[in-house]
């Protein structure tokens, strides 16, 4: 049963790293990293390491990806204004 | 590519190794002299509390340069944030909860999983939540008491250590008596730095563009 878990775990965490990586869409990218984060640390706590799993959940996939996403956010308003400037 | 097989060829290589096994008895046969009853924690505040200090040093220096890119206009505007009533009302429930589970997180460090950083970043994570319901938070203006507040926790840190070494022990050695106090002392200090200075990282960040070119126009 653990095995078949692990397996998933480890399966989940390829599969949602190589989406970050390949993602055009930097707000899914975001989103799929917060996703590895979480995944990340079930298999810490998988792992027995119970105090990485709480400071992956709370930095590695929350503030970070709060950062990140507050920086996709500029970045879409960041685009349309340099556009319109541009033309005027 | 090359660089993939040589990764791949180094982690198989760890993965070969034979794990150093006498470290894990020797931190059990000390353990009872680190005031704390969490290997972890032991290990992180008291072993290898040299490493914490540089770490929080790093978090400290990572804060100012954050806080120095900021423009000032958006530290000081927190109303540039849209106030949305539905997450004015959660977070009227959220926040209480969540200070308790960063003061929680805190003491459990001394005997279970939790310690100062995980509570900091839930205390940063409570900052961030606020801040994005438009509360006002006037203590992350920078100014005297931001700055104090980012190098608490070091401060602290280096107090203890170098009070340890001015008795007559060792730079960063606690007596045994009161290493548990200590500890909390600074894991008290620590997360409320770390704490600050992660909120400050996400404050630090240009609020809005938009805002600039209206700055010349005097509106």
């Amino acid at each position: 049963m653990s095995g078949w878990l692990d397996g998933l775990l480890v399966v989940s965490l390829l599969v949602t790293a190589v989406a970050v990586l390949l993602s055009r869409d930097l707000f899914r990218a975001v989103v799929m990293f917060m996703a590895f984060g979480l995944l990340m640390a079930l298999a810490w706590v998988r792992l027995q390491a119970q105090d990485i799993a709480l400071a992956e959940v709370a930095i590695g996939a929350g503030l970070t990806g709060v950062l990140l996403l507050d920086a996709v956010s500029h970045f879409r308003r960041a685009r349309p204004q340099h556009r319109s400037r541009g033309t005027e | 590519m090359g660089f993939v097989v040589a990764l791949a060829a180094a982690v198989l290589g760890a993965a070969g190794a034979a794990a150093p096994s006498e470290l894990s008895d020797q931190l059990q046969a000390s353990l009872a002299r680190s005031g704390v009853e969490h290997p972890v924690t032991a290990v992180l505040l008291n072993f290898r509390s040299y490493d914490t200090l540089l770490e929080i040093g790093v978090l400290v220096i990572a804060g100012m340069a954050g806080i120095s890119l900021a423009s000032t206009n958006a530290l000081e505007d927190p109303a540039l944030r849209s106030a949305d009533s539905l997450l004015y009302a959660l977070q009227r429930w959220f926040v209480p909860v969540m200070l308790l589970l960063a003061a929680y997180l805190l003491w459990a460090g001394a005997d279970r999983p939790g310690g100062a950083f995980q509570a900091g970043a839930v205390l940063a994570a409570t900052g961030v939540l606020m801040r994005l319901g438009g509360l006002p938070m006037a203590f992350i203006r920078p100014g005297i008491l931001l700055r104090l507040g980012l190098v608490l926790g070091f401060a602290v840190f280096l107090l203890v250590a170098v009070a340890g070494a001015l008795n007559g022990e060792a730079f960063l050695a606690y007596p045994v008596t009161i290493a548990g106090g200590l500890i909390l002392i600074i894991e008290i200090g620590l997360t409320f730095s770390i704490g600050m200075i992660l909120l400050a990282l996400f404050v630090a960040a240009p609020v809005t563009d938009e805002h600039e070119p209206e700055e010349g126009g005097g509106l």
